[in-house]
């Protein structure tokens, strides 16, 4: 077991170098001379290149790339191209908001999947399970700006029970478990739920039903175990695969929040990477993409080792 | 080891029969038809006997046996009838009554041990599991009498394979602990569905040594299922021939082999292989069993009787004594 563990840990690094590789190459990649967002076109010449030193784009690129590591490993992203300002700190800070609205979304979502999924597993073919069903396609088919717009027609403009943007009073870091934070929280966390809930739902669905109908239910029930005992058993056996999937949307949520903290204005790494596109920042585009790339990798390296725990089947040699 | 006789012998005769199950029928509703799977059987057990219940596959065997635990799927089954076991009404039995009932008086092994088990448990657990649930013993418990078990059913390095997941043992070693689970509560009956079918030839030997082997140690009654007329010839006291869902010959291993009277009895004698000489044809019963949706009128065995006539298809042939024990339902015997 600890030898299959050590080889997914160090399996992260190519991962990683691979993953850092790509968001360097975006700047390259990228249509336009990424000078252009720092300097205006009609700066003089001296200007150009003093800029240029300054943000090392004079050196040869296997030798920019070089650094851009050395410095990103260390905690430095370098600086904002339109404001000036720290990527690192742009960038966590962003982070931290998208991580709040991805959990929340998550914890809404999951919750319901699991409980939709198992009933709708346990009575497959009923009434129920079809409404079940219903509802986890129309989760997985609906346009999130439209629910987005949709809610915040219903709860902001006509109820005006919620707001429809922002994270709270005040700067983001003052962020706190109070009803002032905590309702601006429900709109966004709500639409962006639906489709982890769908996805969440139809997998156990399709999980539960499957071990249901495995032979060894019938020889737990014959063995004299309460059908909560037997549930106990479905529970462990759809797990390892629930969870993988939990943890692949969890992650899908971090990149696919864009469009939902935009609808929202919800200050997180979707509205900050939404805003550099516009502004052609791309040393925060850079480092965006690469602190989320990064934390979807270490996310998959969890969820690997967590089912490789759960599930005795998969190798442990 | 302290798992000896639920039941003694000598007693046997003067108690009332362990299982008494009379006029079982059972039906299963799909959309579109419905499955006679079981249709009017009459069987019983003595304590400490060994019943086999011998018949092609699709005759009711396996849901005959679920009946006596009330494993059927309730939604979709139609069971009327009566079964008792140990004094106890099975099918009045609450949910409550029946987690008591299962895997405490009745216990079972199935077809395909390696599918037995939950694959995310090892087999100590399960095993620990089942002795924790009826005798409210601590996992420790459970565990040391899983050990006990294991050697009892005489597996190798017992400790070692209790730490096991299913899938690490073999197909022999699977039946071996699921012997082991379904006698961890010291049953008094145990119901065994084609124990062996699965599994290689050498091993099935070896499986069927030791049901046989444990029974007389632990005076089991057994209800034993296959289609094998070799391994009923092995194992039991009595045999029941199952054909359509109903019994159609039954009667003491030596008086049913010996001179088997029903003649769908009488061809599965005939295909057997080893009951062929050398150089002689092997005769396989022509035909399939009926479709269980349409039975047919009167003898269901009639559409591939070599002896049929008009009078067997007039009504289901009633059974006709051969001796005191031996019966079979022909109506071509004297009645
Ligand atoms: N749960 C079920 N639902 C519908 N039909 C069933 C069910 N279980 C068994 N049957 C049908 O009942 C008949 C008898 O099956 P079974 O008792 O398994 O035969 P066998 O003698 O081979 O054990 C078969 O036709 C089978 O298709
Ligand atoms: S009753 Fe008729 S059809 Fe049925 S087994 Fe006897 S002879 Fe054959
Ligand atoms: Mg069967």
């Amino acid at each position: 077991m600890p030898i299959y563990f050590l080889k997914r840990v160090l399996y992260v690094i190519p991962i990683a170098l691979a993953v850092s590789f790509f968001c360097f190459s975006l700047v390259h990649l990228s249509p336009g001379d990424p000078m252009d967002a720092v300097v205006s076109p009609d700066a003089p010449s001296e200007v150009v290149a003093m800029v240029q030193r300054a943000y090392g784009f004079d050196r040869p690129l296997p030798e920019q790339y070089g650094r851009w590591v050395l410095r990103a490993v260390q905690g430095d992203l370098g600086l904002s191209a339109a404001n000036g300002r720290a990527v690192t700190a742009e960038v966590f800070s962003a982070l931290k908001n998208t991580l709040l609205l991805a959990f929340a979304a998550s914890l809404i979502g999951f919750t319901l999947g699991c409980v939709f999924g198992t009933l709708a597993g346990y009575f497959q073919g009923s009434l129920l399970d079809r409404l079940v069903t219903g509802i986890a396609v129309g989760g997985v088919s609906v346009p999130h700006y439209w629910l987005g717009m949709l809610l915040v027609i219903i709860f902001s403009v006509e109820l005006n029970w919620l707001p429809s943007s922002g994270a709270g009073p005040g700067s983001s870091s003052d962020w706190n478990v109070e009803w002032a934070y905590l309702r601006h929280l429900i709109l966004p966390a709500v639409t962006l739920s639906v489709i982890p809930m769908g996805v969440v739902t139809r997998t156990v669905r399709a999980m539960v039903a499957d071990i249901l109908a495995h032979e060894f239910v019938e020889a737990l029930r014959a063995k004299g175990l309460a059908e909560r005992q037997v549930f106990r058993h479905v529970v462990k056996n759809v797990a390892p695969t629930a969870l993988a999937v939990m943890g692949l949307q969890l992650g899908y949520l971090l990149g696919g929040s864009i469009l939902v903290e935009t609808v929202f204005s919800w200050p997180g790494t979707g509205l900050l990477l939404n805003n550099a596109i516009f502004q052609r920042d791309l040393p925060i585009l850079q480092g965006t993409i690469l602190v989320l790339a990064l934390f979807f990798v270490m996310l998959n390296l969890i969820v690997d080792l967590a089912q490789a725990r759960l599930d005795p089947r998969i190798q442990r040699g | 080891m302290s798992l000896a006789a639920a039941t003694s012998d000598p007693a046997a005769a003067s108690q009332p029969p362990l299982v008494e199950i009379s006029d079982l029928t059972v039906h299963f509703r799909t959309p579109t038809r419905q499955v006679h799977a079981v249709n009017g059987v009459d069987l019983s057990l003595e304590r400490g006997e060994v019943l086999t219940i011998l018949g092609e596959s699709g005759s009711g065997k396996s849901v005959t046996l679920r009946t006596l635990m009330r494993l059927l799927p309730e939604r979709r089954s139609q069971i009327s009838g009566r079964v008792s076991v140990d004094g106890q009404d099975v099918l009045a039995m609450s949910q409550r009554q029946l987690t008591r009932f299962r895997g405490r008086t009745a216990s079972m092994i199935f077809q395909e041990p390696m599918l037995a088990f939950d694959p995310v448990y090892t087999i100590g657990e399960q095993i620990a599991e089942t002795v924790c649930r009826h005798e409210g013993v601590s996992r420790r418990e459970g565990l040391a009498r899983a050990l006990e078990l294991f050697e009892l059913v005489r597996i190798p390095s017992a400790q070692r394979r209790l730490a096991n997941y299913p899938h690490e043992l073999s197909g022999g070693m699977s039946q071996r602990a699921m012997i082991a689970l379904a006698l961890s509560c010291r049953p008094k009956l145990l119901l065994a569905d084609e124990p062996t079918t699965a599994l290689d030839a050498t091993v099935q030997i070896q499986i069927l040594l030791l049901l046989r082997d444990l029974q007389r140690e632990l005076g089991m009654s057994v209800i034993f299922v296959t289609h094998d007329m070799g391994v009923a010839n092995e194992i039991s006291d009595r045999i029941a021939v199952m054909y359509a869902g109903r019994i159609v010959e039954s009667g003491r291993v030596e008086e049913l082999i010996g001179a088997p009277q029903h003649p769908y009895t009488q061809g599965l004698m005939a295909s057997r292989a080893s009951g062929a000489q050398r150089g002689q044809r092997l005769e396989a019963i022509p035909g399939a069993p009926p479709d269980l949706a349409e039975l047919p009128q009167g003898c269901a065995f009639a559409p591939r009787c070599p002896q049929a006539s008009d009078e067997c298809l007039a009504a289901v042939p009633a059974a006709r004594g051969l001796s005191d024990i031996h019966w079979a339902a022909c109506c071509r015997l004297p009645a």
